[in-house]
């Protein structure tokens, strides 16, 4: 690895990334910040939806027609390939974000955001689901006799025992948000910066990746490869811990 | 006549505390916005369905289906003078179904082989490792996946862009879903069938291809559709690892193009906008399908 070589640990808290010949310095610093900095903006607004499309199909609809219809149509929002929402949100998401005044260009860490939300959302609600389903009935039933409204069900019977899972539902899809490249190229403006708010332009390590590869060569090709590493990793911890969660639960 | 109520009415408020009233609204209110959110989620499906039906319908013809793209120049030719951008994606096309097949012809057989090795021993140590393998496999992002078949088949096998390595790619996405899918599977077949074979004297292998694969067919087969039908539409470990051909090529060792890459193409190039919706909308079509082949397989295998 000539990155590890060359850079040694500054690579991690480098933000600068130039690839002119001659003055080549490359550090990931910015592109980790904007991985994280949008995949934790995309779980905070998959969080509300994924939240309550799992209550519509485990609890509310358990079991109906309405819940089955639903869950088929959330399973199909995990399989659009994610070109596809990189063109939609390309094409369609960005300029309803410019038309609605938020931001210039359309660009940013907000939009690719946003999209990522939505290709999250179905690995958010199908575990969360399955462990809101599991909740024993008997406890429900106690909670309902005692005269608690369905909110109060929810809110103190139901959340407590599915806890685990929910949360380790959140962590797989945020593991998924991180690795997501296309869909996040497109719209994340592609600017070798740290981002500096909402809808600032930045980059990600994977479409970083993506972008330069073709061109990339000796130092940068390596810087590259250490970038994939590196996602590699945090990817594998989070979903660790994800597993870690779950297994804990069972 | 008319019955008149002599019964003195009872108000729920003579039952139940006064907050009731409040606690009755907040769970309502809860409802109300549970049913929205869930409707705003399956909304985007048919927003993003929407969009490429109502853009991409138009450029589906007959030489959608059969010639390769035009280049930029016709494109543009053909785009100012009002017409429909002429050629298809049949480079795609073919290069999508032949990358899917290598990579299913060596992902499906160890996937069910490795599948029948975790049921059989599932609580091993060995096995165990496996399935966490798996598990981390599955977690790897597609880019990642497309940068490693790089620094080992690009650079070492085949030096260059290849079919092989494209396919190498997609095989390693698909595993760990078919190994997932094969032990589920097989964990339903009830334990005195195989227990009968074996009883009868069968020969263990005859037990695996004779009992336990034809038993757990359709669990298998949903997870292979699934697999393909999520690598189908994969774009970024192809573009580490085929990089994409104009025309149509069948040799192993040569770069090959892809449906998603093609659309990759298209959208780099301002001149091709109307390709990019006919393009997604057969991706989509074709990936919807299979989805749903999947979904109906394993319907009728639970009734």
């Amino acid at each position: 690895m000539l990155s590890v070589q060359h850079f040694g640990w500054k690579f991690l808290i480098s933000s600068e990334w130039n690839p002119t010949q001659g003055n080549e310095h490359y550090g990931a610093l910015l592109f980790i910040v904007g991985t994280l900095f949008t995949s934790i903006l995309a779980l905070i607004i998959a969080l509300p939806m994924a939240f309550s499309t799992s209550l519509f199909i485990g609890e509310y609809f358990r079991n109906t027609r309405m819940a089955s219809i639903v869950s088929t149509l959330v399973d199909l929002l995990a399989g659009i390939p994610s070109i596809i929402y990189g063109l939609w949100g390309f094409y369609i998401l960005r300029p309803f974000i410019v038309s609605i005044g938020l931001s210039a260009q359309g660009y940013g860490i907000f939009t690719a955001g946003l999209i990522l939300a939505i290709m999250i959302i179905p690995y958010a609600t199908s575990l969360s689901n399955t462990s809101i389903m599991m909740v024993p009935n008997e406890l429900k039933e106690a909670a309902y006799s005692l005269g608690a409204t369905r909110l109060e069900v929810i809110w103190n019977v139901i959340l407590p025992n599915a806890r685990s899972g929910i949360a380790a539902s959140y962590i797989l899809a945020f593991g998924r948000a991180l690795g997501e490249t296309l869909a996040v190229t497109m719209l994340i403006g592609n600017a070798n910066i740290i981002p500096t708010g909402l809808f600032s332009t930045g980059n990600t390590m994977a479409s970083v990746i993506a972008n330069q590869f073709g061109e990339a060569s000796g130092l940068q090709l390596s810087s590259l490869i250490e970038i994939g590493l590196l996602l590699f990793v945090i990817t594998t911890l989070i979903n660790a811990a994800g597993k870690f969660i779950i297994k804990k639960m069972a | 006549m008319e019955i008149v109520n002599t019964q003195t009415k009872i108000k729920r408020a003579d039952i139940f505390p006064d907050h009731f009233g409040r606690r009755k609204f907040k769970n309502n209110l809860f409802l109300g916005a549970v049913i929205f959110f869930s409707l705003i989620t399956i909304s985007f499906v048919f927003l993003i369905i929407g969009t490429l039906v109502v853009k991409g319908y138009h450029q589906i013809n007959w030489a959608f289906f059969t010639q390769t793209p035009p280049d930029t120049f016709t494109a543009m030719m053909a785009k100012s003078s009002g017409k429909i951008i002429p050629g298809g994606i049949i480079n795609g096309i073919t290069g999508t179904l032949y990358l899917v097949a290598i990579a299913s012809l060596i992902a499906i057989p160890f996937g069910i082989l490795i599948g029948i090795y975790l049921y059989e021993n599932s609580s091993k140590r060995y096995a165990t490792f496996i399935r966490d393998i798996t598990d981390v496999l599955q977690g790897v992002p597609s880019i990642v996946v497309g940068l490693i078949v790089y620094l080992w088949v690009v650079v070492h096998i085949t030096r260059g862009y290849s079919v092989l390595a494209g396919s190498a790619a997609l095989a390693i996405m698909m595993l760990p879903l078919i190994i997932r899918s094969t032990e589920e599977a097989m964990k339903m077949i009830p334990d005195t069938l195989k227990e009968a074979a074996i009883a009868l004297g069968t020969p263990y292998y005859k037990v695996v291809l004779r009992v336990l694969i034809p038993t757990s067919f359709s669990g298998i087969m949903t997870g292979i559709l699934l697999a393909i039908s999520r690598i189908m539409g994969e774009t970024a470990p192809l573009m580490l690892t085929t990089l994409g051909n104009p025309a149509i090529n069948w040799n192993l060792t040569k770069p090959v193009s892809a449906v998603p890459l093609l659309i990759w193409q298209f959208y780099n190039d301002p001149n091709m906008v109307d390709l990019i919706w006919s393009s997604t909308l057969f991706l989509m079509g074709f990936v919807l399908i299979l989805n749903l082949l999947a979904k109906w397989i394993a319907a009728k295998r639970n009734l």
